[in-house]
């Protein structure tokens, strides 16, 4: 029953489409806006951007988060940067250049038309950051400054110390605080979507369980806006928050949204190794890292000795090595698939064996200590806070981690999922990043479609769809109401011997071996059975304490474990489809003779967007073909 | 080595709550309090009982969810670190641990280790924000901002919204919080047209949320993750006392505190 995508992409030249499609839209009359209500789930940088921006506007707003405040939404927690093709540095960067890096970056799998507007944008949302009292870095002069990122030969990476995401959240979050008290947004703190309330076809509404009360209630709009990140959590162990959660996506995949590419992760590099089975997360560390660090293992395998007594010689610094051209600095997931190759062969180090080491002694040695200090201080404090070791004298140890999730809800141009009125914004959707995000390009993701795009969007569909009035006692929303009580009663009423997380880690355990960052048809396939058997067992052997009428922790974690369930099944189902290698997604059985990554354009060149067909039955498989005019794809090289 | 943690149990605010000791063995001195609790809480469920609440997400100390008391200090014995970084090894083999949650009239108790912190909320609603819609914005090196102004605002605007500070001053005083916020914007030119308007209307809101005065002790500072200093505290008064002079026509309303979770009619 696969359906036919139409991603409206717009004709003509490239840099002129989003104003072309901007004069085209309908607009909403300033006096009717108010009489159309919003829903916004999420409240991060797309989240708390688009709802500010849309109160702004004039439409009434209701903003719902799962956090005791907006405030602590996951954006928070981004470090580096974020990239704006500015060119205040005059080093020849231009939104074509940013767009060109963005499309190949994620390996020719993103939207020519939508990277293109993100470039675009990038430059207002710096503009909008300041004038809300972003406190940037600044050159003493009062302007600007920038610094590299990501291996990009450009200087566009716009930064706060080490806290950019806070920095950006918090002028987002003061923005839509500005509108709650303007009266156009209602805030929903401690409020989980549980469902999604369709009628006649289109997204009119959402059921949400309140976290304090238990108590569920169907909140209805004129349209339905999901900001509510990525998936990564399926592995149990990463650098998302411990809530970030799949459950409002998945069931509004499950009501019918197409969920597009959801092999496509990203696994950093750069992340403290795990040190035991108690371990609740992953602890990133800037990228930055590598522009000083150098990273190697012992040549032996199982070679034990402190780092101080392997000899130069018995070294091997092994992306040196490889790629000579682009050495430490190579991207993220070649990076990441390297360090795993030298920890399967028996030399990696640390107690677990799995870890390399990230040695700023030459760095050091050349630049002296306190100039380490002024680039990194804060990093090798909090290397050291949590590994009790001293970075200035022993090498770090750093592990690959999944960071990112790629894959999320298909949306078209507009960014309407294939559910009319419902809109993806942020992580959440699929659209920009490709095969593989570059660093210091999520947070102008986010706030691109939450401060620029779907206010336009939104508009244009409420004047051409002209949804008509519903009431809460409307069938549809009736059925998603009782259909969510039951599924709470259901995870009450199991009782079983095994805690939540315990099912959790081993389903994390089987994703991130099979459908990390390296897979093959073979284990995919054995993963798919792993997870159907363990998620059968979860049904008939979890055990939820306490009742679903007050702040039940357990509760809300039983539920979203019940979805990444389906949705890791899902992510191994896409990566064995795909018989190719790009970007986060490496086969073993497609890399070139030394060892890359190898695409396949003429039979893989498509967005892979799945259906919902039922619990335990095979999704159905529809392709957006992706046409690259203006980028054209060739073999990734950093030798 | 062990550890004993004697937690404040407590089911909600109608509940008459209690200290339940409970030995955890500490796996190893990377673990974190938080982890130290979870290990707990798996223990627990395995026993049928209920897990202990406490607030916690990011676990990177950024995005202030959680905090509790240890031995009576908030956010424990290290400085500049959240519950999430604090590590084991910090405590002694045999160690006995208070926890308690953040005690203050504005945080009105949830359960266990959780307290409800929308009064931070509605200071900012209040007023902690620049007024600019999107779309207004001029050029980002429009106006240009010397580095050590940058560096001043990045300072004050580094809180994290934990809450440890109220509940280490022995008054209750939102201070440091809500100074932070005026420092940060107040110095900033881009904040400079409404710096009375938001000294004046977050001072008021928060003492109708019912925190206390600041009488300079300073117990603030020294709990806080990120370190933020006094003197945004004495930014605050002295807007607070400008604006209020030359707002002295304009009349305040406050938004009302709300402690109900049921947000539906």
């Amino acid at each position: 029953m696969a359906i036919k995508l139409d991603a409206h992409i717009p004709a003509g030249p490239i840099d002129q489409a989003w104003d072309n499609v901007r004069f085209e839209m309908k607009l909403v009359n300033p006096a009717n806006k108010r009489r159309h209500h919003l829903i916004v789930v999420g409240s991060g940088l797309a989240g708390a951007s688009a709802s500010a921006t849309l109160g702004e506007l004039g439409y009434s707003v209701k903003c719902f988060c799962f956090q005791d405040s907006p405030r602590r939404a996951h954006s928070i927690a981004a470090q580096g940067g974020i990239n704006a093709a500015k060119n205040y540095q005059n080093d020849g960067d231009s939104i074509y250049r940013l767009f060109y890096d963005t499309v190949k970056g994620g390996d020719f799998r993103a939207r020519e038309a939508n990277v293109y507007r993100l470039a675009q944008n990038s430059v207002h949302i710096i503009d909008q950051c300041v004038a809300q009292g972003v406190p940037f870095a600044r050159e003493y002069g009062g302007s600007l400054e920038n610094r590299s990122f990501g291996g990009a030969q450009v200087s566009r990476t716009f930064y706060a110390r080490g806290q950019t995401g806070q920095q950006l959240l918090l002028g987002a979050y003061q923005a839509l605080e500005r509108q709650i008290d303007a009266g156009q947004v209602a805030m929903y703190p401690r409020s989980e979507m549980l469902d999604l309330v369709v009628i006649d076809g289109q997204a009119r509404g959402i059921v949400t369980r309140n976290l304090i009360t238990g108590k569920l209630g169907v909140h209805l709009a004129d349209a339905v806006i999901l900001a509510t990140g990525g998936y990564g959590n399926v592995y149990y162990l990463s650098t998302n928050a411990k809530g970030s959660n799949a459950t409002a996506i998945w069931r509004a995949h499950r009501r019918g949204a197409l969920f597009a590419n959801p092999c496509f992760t990203q696994i950093h590099p750069t992340c403290i190794p795990v040190s035991g089975d108690y371990q609740s997360k992953l602890t990133l560390m800037s990228e930055s890292l590598r522009n000083d660090g150098r990273i190697w293992v012992p040549k032996q395998k199982g070679d034990k000795r402190r780092p101080d007594q392997v000899p130069e010689g018995e070294r091997d610094y092994y992306l040196e090595r490889k790629y000579p051209a682009f050495g430490n600095l190579v991207p993220r997931d070649v990076a990441s698939r390297n360090a795993k190759a030298v920890c399967d062969e028996g030399r990696g180090v640390g107690e677990t064996g799995l870890g390399v080491y990230l040695d700023f002694a030459e760095a050091i040695g050349r630049l002296g200590v306190e100039t380490i200090r002024e680039r990194y201080g804060n990093l090798f404090d909090m290397y050291q806070r949590i590994t009790d070791e001293d970075p200035y004298k022993v090498p770090m140890r750093i592990y690959p981690a999944i960071h990112y999730t790629m894959g999320g809800l298909w949306v078209d141009y507009n960014l309407q999922s294939t559910i009319p009125g419902l809109f993806v914004l942020g992580e959440a959707n699929f659209s920009d990043h490709g095969a593989n995000r570059l660093g210091a390009s999520a947070l102008m993701q986010g706030l691109s479609d939450g401060y620029f795009i779907i206010p336009y969007t939104v508009g244009n569909y409420l004047a051409t769809a002209k949804p008509k009035p519903v009431k809460p006692d409307n069938p549809a929303a009736q059925e998603a109401l009782a259909a969510t009580q039951q599924g709470i009663a259901k995870l009450l009423a199991i009782q079983g011997r095994r805690t939540v997380d315990s099912f959790h880690r081993e389903l994390g355990k089987i994703v991130w071996d099979d459908c990390g960052m390296s897979r093959n048809a073979k284990g995919l396939q054995e993963a798919i059975g792993k997870i159907r058997a363990l998620r059968e067992e979860y049904w008939q052997n979890v055990t939820v304490p306490g009742s679903g009428d007050d702040l039940n922790q357990s509760l809300e974690k039983a539920a979203r474990v019940a979805d990444f369930f389906e949705l890791g099944e899902l992510m191994c189902l896409d990566a064995l489809e795909r018989s190719e290698s790009c970007g986060g997604h490496f086969r073993e059985e497609y890399q070139t003779p030394d060892g890359e990554a190898q695409r396949d354009d003429e039979h893989f060149s498509y967005v892979a967007a799945w259906g919902y067909t039922g619990p335990g039955n095979t999704p159905d498989l529809t392709k957006e073909p992706l046409e690259f005019a203006y980028v054209h794809p060739s073999q990734r090289s950093y030798k | 080595m062990k550890v004993t943690l004697k937690i404040w149990r407590q089911k909600n605010p109608g509940d008459r709550g209690r200290f339940v000791s409970y030995p955890v063995e500490v796996v190893n001195g990377e673990m974190s309090m938080l982890e130290c609790l979870d290990v707990l809480n798996e223990q627990l469920i395995e026993k049928g009982e209920e897990p202990v609440a406490f607030e916690h997400d990011c676990r990177e100390g950024i995005c202030g969810s959680c905090g509790f008391m240890i031995n009576g200090v908030a956010h424990g014995p290290m400085p500049a670190t959240t519950v999430c970084q604090l590590t084991m090894r910090h405590f002694k083999d045999g160690e006995e641990l208070v926890l308690e949650p953040w005690r203050s009239r504005a945080f009105p108790f949830v359960k266990d280790l959780v307290v409800d912190r929308r009064a931070f909320d509605r200071i900012i609603q209040s007023g902690g924000y620049v007024s600019v819609s999107t779309g207004n914005a001029p050029d980002g090196n429009a106006i240009p901002v010397g580095k050590e102004i940058a560096d001043a605002a990045m300072d004050a605007a580094a809180c994290i919204g934990c809450g440890a500070c109220v509940a280490a001053c022995p008054n209750g005083s939102a201070a440091l919080f809500t100074g932070a916020k005026i420092a940060h914007l107040g110095v900033l030119p881009q904040g400079k047209p409404e710096e009375d308007r938001r000294a004046v209307r977050m001072v008021a809101q928060m003492n109708v949320e019912g925190f206390g005065s600041c009488t300079n002790i300073g117990e603030c500072t020294g709990v806080c993750p990120k370190e933020i200093q006094l003197d945004v505290i004495a930014k605050m008064n002295r807007d607070y006392l400008c604006g209020a002079w030359r707002e002295r026509k304009q009349t305040v309303t406050a938004i009302a505190p709300v402690t109900s979770w049921e947000m539906e009619k």
